[in-house]
């Protein structure tokens, strides 16, 4: 398919905790591991730093999908950041899935500083997923204009 | 209106051959605040950086965007580019267009596309940036270690060989710890007093160790480099400096019923007591539940038969306020009560013993005076039981013991096996084990020294019951490898009973805000990379409180452990990372929530005269402690209000990250 | 009759000067529902009234009267004393600044009959006060209802069916933020939607956004806090049923992290402030119920 104005790509936001998840997609980087532009990294101290208020503002403004990467549970740099935002985001996933939002366009994945291979496999995957589930017109439309 | 500069790298041909730099630099051009953009092959080479800092000299500029590499690899560079030049070091941001970008696609249309929305998202980000300055704070140059085993020694020792001086706060009337009780080693069986006293005498004779005995740490406030701990040493009623330890007090005492809990109260000790003949400090200590003259102010005898005029009834308690950089806590353990244990039979029978016991009974400085006898009637015990796994690795929900494994027990019982098989080579030693774990260097040969040159019989299984039958233990427990039901009539039992963290770990967790696991086991920094320092910065981990361990393990951790508060006190300054929360005092709830999330201990609530626009009112508000606080923002999520923020990482950053990548 | 007990006792405290106010109801604009109101004298005392019209919560009210000279004597039913405690947890509220009389409830009425919040009564237990005031009616249980039956139901729904239900719902959202000024978990002494360096709010009506999102952050916000009093619904002028949604996060809580009551016992750990290292990966959302 070739690169047109028109046709619809995805919006995708992944934030990443500095420590694991950012440095899991230098690795990918400097493996050469592609996965596709749509995807465009926000680089977080821990994904404790992830306020559900990013997520949601990030689905209002036009993302089609978001992504929370953080260490791996028993591995977060701060020892327990990670397990607050798997909380928050359980909870938020759920309320987002009760409101009739598709599931699948949010995911958390624990990605650590060595697995280049899987922050691209897992980007791959969900790039696929939103491509699938195809553009976000919920969210922003909750509320008849 | 800010003026942005930004900076787009070639990298060589790393980003430039699926970038269009130059587009880039063109395309961000009219972004709001930006004044000059521009590209070059290597921004990070000498000609690169000069450029950026003629570029912000030049244009006035009070932040620069650098599209160049992960800043992982150079953000600190170009922040130091940037000081140079004057501009704040926290006005710079790095827009990843290699890692993220160049490297991983392959289409220059799609990559530059891709580059450009990275450097709009930085520059979004650039504008809501606030210059920050790296605070620095003095450091106490002390430390305090709590815990006067073989760990808290350790720990003082290679501290005060640096040149730093060390308290060891002990609350038992001497140091010395759990090694103190034990009679041999292994897996080279020598003495444990023989290689521990020499080092608590050279404890006692650095000039810049100070050991505060029979005291405990009441209260301590700050942070790393500059704690102020309280310390209450209490009542001993004897005077310190003037007991010359001869023991003469001891002989006199008429109050001879005192249980001797260094013999593990398996024989009895007077009122007035020294608790070991090598303790240190060598000063005797009044029991005030058992003296006489303190409980009904009769007798006196103490008083009257020492030469040194050392004893003083009416000794107080003493509060000592000190200040410190660094704080160790070197806990340890006690052995688990064995009285629950029903089946075991510990509560009912004398000859069932707890290894710790066991350790004392073979001591040539113990009750029996190194003979092995039954407690019961001091007779020489012909088969031995020894039990594996009591308490250690139950299964959490039945609460009768511990998950974990305590580590030690396995060694130590082919030790105690070894040692009675060969002093008396008559007597029957069975082993019941869940599994043998003998990691270790010359574990594992120890180990099958016991098994195949001294004969002791390891039967895998778990012991279900013993009972006494006529004098007799019998041992019901179950073969696994042969597949039956077998019964040992025994003359002592012995109970490899689990390890727990001393009961006074919670407290000073609590107290030094260091996080514990549902065991009180303190946690470390990190499991892997950071395992003797605590989460709490300044707070450093030695010995068993942070897990079960044996002698060399907890030597090494002690000594690890000392290198880190070397590390820490050898500075003058900390300086203090910028990039750290803040509550804004007029959103403020004060609901405490965010402290409860804080794995720092960095909050804290002040009542406060809060001023604002149509606001002034004593309120409840939080308070960061910027050199406690990590940032990794926990807190700023869970606060309602937004009033806490992360600087460096503010909601408003994020969000016009969010916007920029969304538009 | 429980309102005659209630007004003599008031009447005692506060001519003994144990309290220098009393915080109750009286008639309000509407028939069917009565008001709070502050009670400073024997003379105001007339107007008040206590029965089956009381359905107001009056925890969220003590608040403004935290720094009030004197204590304030509050009238709370059993399920107001859970939010009154927690903002005691929160530390919103000084408990030595209130007397607290917890008044027996039959359960709470306005005209279509027994209010959302009493069909599924929390019970008539106290969770604190300085004295009781009831009788053996009001001792009786309510009938049992499932609190969470709506919830499930439109968790059966397909995800089509259950985004009409809200865009439905919300969109008749007018904003008047009724929801929000009486919620007792809503406390924030500045609410992030008033703040313009939030990065929600949106005074200037340049997007959607806070429309848009107000009522799921809002409930985010009180996840964990929310004693679910149902106030929310109750005062909605465009009946929303906004319960639901902070009965869904409890559901959740519930069923993921341990059974929960924001309001009961000591300050501690909400579910959404705290962890364990076994949780559920937030994956599972996707992987249970319908669809």
């Amino acid at each position: 398919m070739s690169v047109n104005e028109k046709t619809w790509k995805p919006k995708v936001v992944a934030f990443c905790c500095n420590w694991c998840s950012y440095a899991g997609a230098d690795l990918a980087g400097s493996g050469r591991l592609a996965y596709p532009a749509e995807i465009k990294i926000i680089r977080v101290p821990c994904s404790c730093r992830v306020n559900p208020m990013f997520i949601l503002r990030a689905f209002e403004r036009g993302a089609d999908g978001v992504i929370i990467c953080g260490c791996h549970p028993g591995d977060c740099h701060y020892t327990s950041g990670n397990y607050y935002a798997r909380r928050r985001m359980t909870m938020l996933f759920s309320m987002l899935d009760f409101l009739g939002i598709e599931r699948g366009r949010t995911r958390v994945e624990w990605v650590s500083a060595a697995e280049g291979q899987k922050f691209a496999n897992t980007m791959n995957e969900f790039a696929k997923t939103i491509t699938e589930l195809g553009e976000n017109r919920k969210l922003g439309d909750l509320r008849c204009k | 209106m800010q003026k942005i500069g930004v900076f787009v790298c070639w990298c060589g041909s790393n980003i430039a051959a699926t970038v269009d730099v130059k587009a880039v630099a063109e395309a961000v051009k009219n972004e709001p605040g930006v004044v000059v953009s521009t590209e070059y092959q290597y921004m990070c080479s000498a000609a690169g950086q000069k450029m950026i800092q003629e570029a912000i000299k030049e244009h006035h500029l009070d932040g620069i965007v650098v599209c160049s590499c992960s800043p992982r690899m150079h953000e600190a560079t170009f922040r130091k580019t940037a000081e140079a030049a004057g501009l704040n070091p926290y006005m710079v941001e790095i827009a990843n267009i290699r890692e993220q970008c160049s490297w991983i696609h392959k289409d220059m249309a799609e990559g530059t596309e891709k580059a450009i929305i990275l450097a709009r998202s930085a520059i979004a980000k650039l504008r809501n940036n606030m210059p920050l300055q790296a605070g620095t704070s003095a450091v106490k140059k002390r430390c305090l270690v709590i815990g006067g085993g073989i760990a808290g020694i350790q720990t003082a020792l290679d501290v005060a060989d640096a040149g730093f001086e060390v308290d060891i706060v002990e609350k038992r009337p001497t140091i010395g710890g759990r090694m103190a009780q034990l009679d041999k080693t292994f897996p080279t069986l020598d003495c444990s007093a023989c290689i521990l006293t020499p080092k608590m005498v050279e404890a006692s004779q650095s000039e810049k160790i100070n050991i505060i005995s029979y005291a405990e740490v009441e209260k301590v406030n700050g942070f790393v480099g500059n704690f102020t701990a309280t310390i209450r040493k209490k009542a001993r009623y004897v005077d310190e400096l003037k007991c010359t330890g001869c023991g003469l007090c001891m002989a006199k005492c008429p109050a001879k019923k005192g249980k001797n809990e260094f013999n593990m109260e398996l024989d009895n000790r007077p009122a007035i007591y020294i608790p070991f003949a090598q303790a240190i400090p060598n000063v005797a200590v009044i029991d005030p539940e058992q003296c006489n003259k303190l409980k009904n102010d009769k007798c006196g005898l103490c008083e009257r038969v020492c030469t040194a005029g050392a004893i003083n009834y009416k000794q107080q308690d003493e509060l000592i306020e000190r200040e410190y950089g660094a704080i160790v806590v070197a806990t340890g353990f006690q052995p688990i009560d064995a009285n629950p244990l029903n089946e075991l039979g510990y509560a009912e029978n004398a000859d069932v013993v707890t290894s710790l016991e066991l350790e004392r009974l073979m001591n040539a400085a113990g009750p029996s005076k190194g003979t092995l006898v039954r407690p019961s009637d001091g007779k020489h015990p012909h088969t031995i039981v020894f039990v594996q796994c009591v308490g250690s690795r139950c299964d959490e929900n039945t609460k009768r013991g511990k998950p974990y494994c305590s580590k030690i027990c396995c060694m130590y019982t082919a030790k105690h096996a070894m040692l009675i098989r060969e002093k008396y080579p008559d007597t029957d030693v069975h082993v019941f084990y869940i599994d043998v774990r003998t990691p270790g260097k010359n574990f594992d040969e120890f180990y099958r020294r016991a098994v195949e040159q001294y004969g002791v019989d390891y039967i895998k299984g778990q012991v279900g019951k013993v009972a006494n039958e006529n004098g007799k233990l019998m041992v019901q427990g179950s073969d696994l490898i042969n597949g039956e039901q077998i019964t040992i009539a025994a003359d002592l039992v012995v109970l490899a009973t689990a390890i727990e963290p001393d009961p006074t770990a919670r407290s000073i967790g609590t107290m030094l805000t260091s996080s514990m696991d549902t065991n009180d086991f303190f946690t470390e920094a990190h499991p892997k990379l950071r395992p003797v320092e605590s989460p709490t910065a300044g707070i450093f981990l030695s010995g068993v409180c942070q897990g079960p361990k044996d002698i060399p393990e907890t030597v090494a951790q002690a000594g690890a452990a000392a290198s880190k508060v070397i590390g820490l006190l050898a500075k003058d300054h900390l300086v203090t990372n910028p990039c750290v929360a803040g509550s804004n005092e007029l959103l403020c709830n004060g609901c405490s929530q965010c402290e409860k999330v804080c794995p720092y201990g960095a909050i804290t609530y002040i009542e406060k005269e809060v001023r604002g626009p149509g606001v002034r009112e004593v309120r409840r508000i939080a308070q960061v402690n910027p050199a406690v606080c990590q940032g990794c923002g926990a807190c700023t999520v869970t606060c309602p209000s937004g009033a806490m923020d992360l600087k460096g990482f503010s909601n408003q950053q994020i969000m016009a990250e969010v916007d920029a990548i969304c538009l | 009759m429980i309102a005659n007990e209630l007004k003599k006792r008031a009447l005692e405290l506060l001519a003994d000067g144990t309290v220098a106010r009393v915080l109750g109801w009286q008639p309000g604009e509407l028939e069917h529902d009565w008001s709070p109101a502050l009670f400073e004298n024997a003379k105001d005392m007339e107007g008040f009234v206590y029965g089956k019209y009381a359905g107001a919560n009056l925890s969220k009210y003590c608040l403004k009267l935290n720094k009030a000279e004197g204590k304030t004597l509050v009238m709370l039913k059993p399920c107001d004393t859970f939010s009154f405690n927690q903002l005691l947890h929160e530390h919103r509220l000084n408990r030595e600044n209130f007397y607290i009389i917890g008044v027996g409830c039959k359960g709470m009425e306005d005209q279509n009959g027994l209010l959302l919040k009493c069909t599924c009564c929390k019970g008539k237990t106290h969770e604190i006060y300085d004295e009781i005031i009831d009788d053996e009616e009001a001792r009786q249980p309510m009938p049992e209802a499932d609190r969470f039956e709506q919830v499930s139901k439109l968790e059966q729904m397909s995800h089509e069916e259950r985004f009409e239900f809200w865009r439905n719902e919300l969109s008749r959202c007018i904003r008047c933020n009724a929801c929000r000024n009486v919620c007792p978990a809503c406390t924030c002494v500045k609410c992030v939607f008033d703040n313009p360096n939030s990065g929600i709010a949106s005074k200037a009506n340049v997007t959607d956004f806070e429309e848009n999102m107000f009522h799921i952050i809002r409930a985010y916000h009180v996840a964990g806090r929310c004693t679910d009093c149902g106030e929310c619904s109750r005062v909605c002028p465009q009946n929303i049923p906004l319960h639901l949604l902070n009965r869904k996060f409890i559901k959740d809580m519930n069923e993921l992290y341990g059974d929960y009551q924001a309001g009961v016992g000591e300050e501690e750990r909400t579910p959404m402030t705290s962890y364990t290292l076994g949780d559920v990966e937030p994956g599972i959302v996707h992987e249970r119920g319908n669809e």
